[in-house]
């Protein structure tokens, strides 16, 4: 045995060690610095003002995003009313009767393509389907966008978490002499139901957060909307905004805005990892 | 002296309680029955045989014998695979089980599985009245009732009285097959089939499932795959001995077990194989 | 013994009823399967519909110059002149530098978090840097704004001192530009490679390592002999699901890239990528000619994703069948 070349050997080792350590470390404070400062730069400016005021014409002070809260909240909602249904229906169908077979297949592979593409992409896909032939920007336009993005989440997340119940489950409800369709959404889709939600969830934080499909979907609004067939205020565009703008009252409000939605955006992501720990693994 | 005694040091032989009686109706007749999986030889070469009403029948035989496949066609959960097949006839009632709707089928000829398997999301009470609830039934009182009288009769009543809306997977595994039980019960069977259903548990709740076999066995008939022999011998009138997808022997348990008519069932109780 | 009698029924005798009840049972089935594949369906025929809208509603930008669109680095909307060049470029750009710095980054924490750390010290880092991939475009780019940009306006001088003899590090130190775009999709691939590499890497055979170990070698010479080379096609896959991420990044790229079509090999300039022209000028598009260009750079950013996405599918699955 060389000791020279095994000490060596210990000490590529120890530095590679340290080295990889240090890139760990990197970037894990990422996140730690982000929300560090945002709370920091953000918390000052946050009041019940800010929380419940219209936004003020430029130089006026005590503007708000009420409407942007508001409009956030209607925007994803109807988007989460249209995208979980179908996005745990079609993992239902892929679990219980898309085992085999090319329909299945094809679905599969367009929910992964569909997933892959960029949600500016998916905004322009709903600009051509809905703003185009409507000719103006709608909410509606824009809940479409975020459900496209929702869907895929929701389908494969099901689909997996169904395939984790056990067999066993399936042919005691079936033996009972209990109709397939109940045994599977009164038995089988309860039972992988903690996850299903999760994933649900998950996705609609996902969504809450995006802006690119929104900026010529539902456009923005600096007043109330006039309903989901007229353009909406959203947080992350009220965000996108102001931080652009050249006033300084506006990128205070910027944080502000920040902060409200990091806040948003974290809890859910924590309580669902949280939530779902105790059980079988998850996929993204 | 009969063979058992002379060749496995174990518990003595017990003949079951009822012995069978010769003119007991018949419940289920089996005639002909094939069955095979996707692109294999048949499991079930062609298994005739009658179960009889108020009577528990044992069916034995070693591993790959086609005794599983064979209970599972009788209700027709072979059909949950993709690829399984079954030919023949299964009389109920007069008509082929294999060609009515099988969820009816099924109401009348309930499942107990070899692990036990109580639905997780579900308490001990829903768990029971899952077979009723699930098919329609509201009435509050009516499914009160029916899950007592089901915990009753699966000896399981007095354990879980007080813990009723705890979770039905919080109980120790010889509770849960009872639950089980308790749950295939609940709608009321004809038969019921159990499918080496003491296999996961240990001596004692084997035990007690036994003796509610002994008592229920005056309300239905019974229908027990067992690998077990002195468990056949224990708790059945008749038993069918299987090999290789084909009936061997069926015949009174206690003639089976002291003078097969077969040298291969000899064997197979004497230990030389399986 | 008691003779068989018909135990009382609690539930209905359904035997009489059975031809009728078994109908409405099995109706039950199909209409639920049909609802189900309804809704399945309704994903496949919304991706086909995408890529069909998008490739009509560009049709006239195709037909007016053709492929030439994809080199042509004029963009005049006033002129209806236009080419996409000027994007392709700095989306090319700012994802290669977003790669080039996560890349060996995250592998490098995915090893770490994977072969080399104490449990819990890793199950923490990920938990960090799992929620790091939730943190909304928009936000990273408020980030890169405000403290990003001052940054790299204070960096850039140093950079153009010691290494503008390179052509990457000449020219005005604007701060916004191809470096600040860089470093910020770096930020946002960052957490997807380490969370896919580590996967991978959790894929390795225990065996295979064992034998390493067996044979005295350290647990960087494990890594280095066994596990990288085992998991190759797999972080190989991992790289390119980032890519492909990194080109359809919209906000936090537009806020920090500086949003002008210009081309040049250094990184102090501003630049535009594909998803930032579109995100500005959609909204307000000049004319139907300037509409279907934009449109027709949103078809070629959906065709280089779908591209990039099947190739990082198919080297994942490589992996999957060599295990």
């Amino acid at each position: 045995m060389n000791g020279a070349i095994y000490a060596r050997r210990r000490r590529v080792n120890a530095a590679m060690l340290t080295l990889t350590a240090a890139c760990a470390v990197l970037s894990a404070s990422v996140l730690l610095a982000i929300l560090g400062y945002i709370a920091w730069k953000g918390a000052s400016s946050l009041s019940w003002a800010f929380l419940t005021n219209l936004p003020k014409p430029v130089g006026e002070a005590g503007g708000g995003i009420a409407n942007a809260i508001v409009g956030s909240a209607k925007v994803v909602g109807l988007a989460g009313l249209i995208g979980i249904p179908v996005g745990v229906a079609s993992g239902v169908y892929l679990a219980e009767y898309g085992r085999r077979g090319r329909f299945a297949f094809c679905v599969r592979y367009a929910a992964d393509v569909m997933n892959g593409v960029p949600s500016i992409v998916i905004g322009l896909f709903a600009y051509a389907l809905i703003v185009m032939p409507m000719k103006r920007f709608s909410a509606l336009s824009g809940s479409v966008a975020l459900a496209l993005i929702m869907i895929p989440i929701v389908l494969r997340n099901t689909e997996e978490f169904l395939r984790l119940v056990p067999g066993t489950i399936r042919e005691a409800a079936l033996a009972l002499g209990v109709p397939r369709w109940k045994v599977v959404l009164f038995v089988m889709v309860p039972t992988a139901g903690r996850g299903i939600l999760t994933a649900a969830l998950l996705a609609l934080a996902r969504v809450a957060g995006e802006t690119a499909p929104l900026i010529f979907t539902a456009f923005g609004n600096r007043f109330w909307d006039d309903g989901m067939l007229n353009p909406i205020a959203t947080l992350p565009h009220a965000i996108y905004n102001y931080a652009i703008s050249p006033y300084e009252d506006w990128h205070r409000q910027a944080w502000a805005a920040a902060l409200i939605l990091m806040l948003f955006v974290l809890a859910i992501n924590v309580a669902a990892r949280l939530w779902l720990r105790p059980s079988a693994g998850a996929a993204h | 002296m009969n063979p058992i005694m002379e060749t496995s040091p174990a518990k003595p032989f017990v003949p079951s309680a009822a012995p069978a009686a010769k003119d007991r109706a018949v419940a289920l007749s089996v005639r002909g029955l094939r069955a095979g999986y996707a692109g294999g030889a048949n499991v079930l070469k062609g298994v005739s045989l009658d179960f009889r009403e108020n009577e528990v029948t044992a069916i034995i035989g070693p591993s790959g014998c086609g005794k599983s496949t064979l209970i599972r066609c009788l209700n027709r959960m072979h059909e949950a695979i993709p690829g399984a097949t079954c030919d023949g006839e299964i009389l109920l009632g007069g008509r082929n089980a294999l060609e009515i709707d099988p969820v009816l089928l099924r109401r009348e000829v309930g499942m107990v599985f070899q692990r036990p398997n109580p639905f997780p999301t579900m308490s001990v009470f829903q768990n029971v009245a899952a077979g009723l609830v699930l098919n329609g039934e509201r009435d509050r009182a009516k499914l009160a009732e029916v899950v007592e009288k089901s915990l009753r009769r699966a000896a399981l009543w007095d354990e879980v009285k007080d813990k009723l809306d705890g979770p039905g997977v919080g109980l120790s595994g010889g509770q849960q097959q009872r639950l089980c039980i308790a749950r295939a019960l609940a709608v009321e069977p004809r038969i019921l089939l159990m499918d080496e259903p003491c296999s996961a548990l240990d001596p004692i709740a084997t035990a007690r499932i036994e003796e509610l076999l002994v008592q229920i066995k005056d309300q239905l008939t019974v229908v027990i795959v067992t690998h077990n022999m002195q468990q056949a011998a224990r708790v059945s009138a008749r038993t069918a001995f299987m090999l290789m997808g084909e009936l061997v022997e069926f015949g009174e348990t206690q003639q089976m077990f002291t003078k097969p008519s077969d040298k291969r069932t000899e064997d197979y109780i004497t230990g030389r194989f399986g | 013994m008691t003779t068989a009698a018909a135990p009382e029924r609690s539930v209905p005798d359904a035997r009489g009823a059975a031809r009728v009840a078994g109908s409405r049972e099995r109706a039950g089935d199909r209409l639920f399967r049909l609802l189900l594949t309804g809704a399945a369906g309704l994903i496949l025929l919304a991706a086909l519909a995408l890529a069909w809208q998008l490739g009509s509603a560009s049709r006239a930008t195709w037909k007016a110059f053709g492929l030439s669109f994809l080199w042509t680095s004029t963009w005049d909307p006033v002129n209806e002149v236009f080419g996409a060049l000027p994007f392709l470029y700095g989306t090319a750009a700012s994802s290669a530098l977003a790669m080039l710095i996560a890349v060996p980054l995250g592998v490098g924490s995915a090893v770490f978090l994977t072969e080399l750390a104490p449990r819990r010290l890793a199950e923490a880092l990920c938990f960090a840097i799992e929620l790091l991939a939730a943190v909304p475009s928009v936000i990273l780019g408020l980030m890169g704004v405000f403290l990003l940009i001052p940054a790299v306006r204070f960096v850039e001088p140093l950079l153009g001192a010691y290494l503008g003899f390179l052509p990457f590090f000449r020219g005005t130190p604007y701060g916004v530009g191809l470096l600040a775009a860089g470093l910020i999709l770096a930020l946002m691939i960052l957490p997807y490679i380490t969370t896919i590499t580590r996967e991978v890497l959790l894929t390795v055979p225990r065996p295979l390592k064992e034998g390493m170990y067996a044979l005295g070698a350290t647990r960087w010479e494990a890594v280095r002999g066994v596990s990288l080379p085992y998991a190759r096609s797999g972080i190989f896959g991992a790289a390119f699901l980032a890519l492909g991420r990194a080109l359809g990044e919209t906000m936090a790229v537009t806020m920090v890239i500086g949003n002008t079509p210009k081309i040049s090999a250094s990184l102090f300039d501003p630049a535009y990528s594909m998803a930032a022209v579109i995100a500005n000028e959609l909204a307000e598009a000049a004319s139907d000619a300037h509409l279907s260009a934009l449109i027709a750079i949103g078809f070629v950013l959906l065709v280089v994703t779908v591209v990039i996405n099947g190739l990082a599918r198919l080297m994942i699955y490589r992996l999957e069948k060599g295990a």
